[in-house]
């Protein structure tokens, strides 16, 4: 009860802000850009000093197959969390294949250190609470830059909060040592993430004249792209400008 | 009825010459005169993708790549209409000689940035998959299959609006060129305090 108690606070909060703000097309609705930049520059350093340096050393150590394993363990534990998005979302077909997906992967997979999934075919149907949050019919709301987080909106801000405080069954049931391997993993599958997508990031952060405005760009588009929430003015008409 | 016979022979002669001449100019300037509907734009696209595939595969150096992307781009993308578009409103207010010399800049830019993009593609391709009407535009949808990656959806528009059939934006998993460029223009230009010659003159060290 305690913890599904705020989960229906913390929404109604969401969409209490997000009331507020409306969405402007492909305009980014940025009330707090301000301190969206001075969380931008804090995260810009965190990644020029630690995370990107970081990333380099781990991938350049660490054999291919063992980065793929940390990796494989820290999202066959997210799994549980995204099963529970899917049946609040009434999806039941993505439940039934990530829960299939983790039974598999669990025991086959070794305690998911390996994808077996994956080779038949029962690939990931990723989500979280934003995308519960949207078929709720909460707009995204102003956007948001999070320290340590990065970039993201009211509502999958505040959501990513509530996946990871109310709705992590892997979470709440581990105890050390394994919720530490966990972390360690999650680490882990970070510093592989930051090297996979390492030409795109490094594009946006230190090859763009302005890289605040081109990671907004970059999230808002791609996020409503991947929730297929895409309004008719979010891309630019070049002819309508200029009849 | 006397006077009336010859004057449609007349008419009919003028007609075809002027047809045939209209064609042979239509075809040296503009190539393709077919007017768009959902097959054209997929053509359109599949010739594209097929130069943008071949020129991937063929295995030449990243400046030969990049010279010929600048080609590709002349050939396929309406250049003039995505530059003026990524420098937003102050387009409006340039001198015509200044939007000029800044859309020739703009060219070789936009080719160099993006040729370097695609050359990471090397051993990859691209499939188009289908093309859906939009109203004002064509959307062509395609996908990547690239080595050790997952595909990734990348989507063409295509209109007839600048008078001949041509790309005006490439959207990559949802993330717009045309959106993407007006960013970066915005904040080169912002950093210029506004001077298009300024910004004309450094775009050719760019991209």
């Amino acid at each position: 009860m305690i913890k599904r108690l705020p989960i229906f606070a913390v929404a109604s909060l969401v969409m209490v802000v997000s009331a507020c703000s409306p969405r402007q097309g492909a305009v980014a609705d940025d009330p707090f850009e301000r301190l969206n930049r001075s969380s931008h520059a804090f995260n810009k350093g965190l990644d020029r000093n630690i995370l990107s340096p970081l990333s380099k050393t781990y991938t350049d150590v660490v054999p291919d197959p063992v980065e793929d394993s940390v990796s494989n363990f820290a999202r066959n534990l997210s799994l549980p969390g995204k099963v529970v998005n899917n049946v609040l979302q009434l999806d039941l077909s993505s439940a039934a294949r990530n829960t299939a997906r983790f039974a598999l992967n669990s025991t086959v997979g070794l305690a998911g250190l390996f994808d077996p999934s994956q080779k038949i075919g029962l690939v990931e149907k990723s989500t979280d609470f934003g995308e519960t949050l949207q078929g709720w019919g909460v707009a995204e709301g102003a956007y948001l830059e999070l320290p340590l987080f990065g970039p993201s909106n009211m509502r999958d801000g505040l959501a990513r909060f509530v996946d990871m405080l109310f709705l992590d069954p892997a979470g709440q049931i581990l105890k050390p040592p394994v919720s530490e391997y966990r972390s360690a993993s999650t680490v882990g599958a970070l510093l592989q993430t930051r090297q996979i997508y390492g030409a795109q990031i490094d594009e946006v952060l230190y090859g763009s004249a302005d890289s605040y405005a081109q990671s907004r760009l970059v999230y808002l588009q791609s996020r409503r792209f991947e929730l297929r929430e895409i309004a008719n003015d979010d891309y630019i008409d070049p002819y309508a400008e200029f009849e | 009825m006397i006077i009336s016979t010859p004057m449609p022979n007349l008419n009919k002669t003028n007609l075809a010459r002027r047809t045939i001449l209209t064609g042979l100019v239509s075809c040296a300037l503009a190539g393709p005169v077919f007017a768009l509907d959902k097959r054209v734009a997929t053509q359109l696209i599949d010739r594209l993708v097929g130069e943008i595939n071949a020129a991937i595969d063929s295995g030449m150096s990243e400046t030969k790549l990049i010279g010929r992307f600048e080609r590709i781009f002349a050939d396929y993308a309406d250049v003039n209409i995505i530059a003026r578009a990524a420098l937003g409103p102050a387009a409006r207010s340039a001198e015509p000689a200044e939007l000029e010399a800044y859309v020739a800049a703009f060219r070789g830019y936009i080719a160099r940035k993006y040729g370097k993009r695609f050359h990471e593609f090397v051993g990859g391709k691209i499939i188009v998959t289908g093309t859906n009407d939009r109203g004002k535009f064509f959307e062509v949808m395609a996908v990547t299959e690239l080595r050790g990656s997952a595909p990734f959806d990348v989507s063409f528009r295509v209109s007839d609006r600048s008078g001949q059939n041509l790309f005006f934006d490439i959207i990559i998993e949802g993330i717009s060129l045309l959106s993407s460029e007006r960013v970066e223009i915005g904040a080169l230009l912002d950093a210029r305090k506004g001077n298009i010659a300024t910004l004309t003159r450094d775009l050719a060290d760019l991209g």
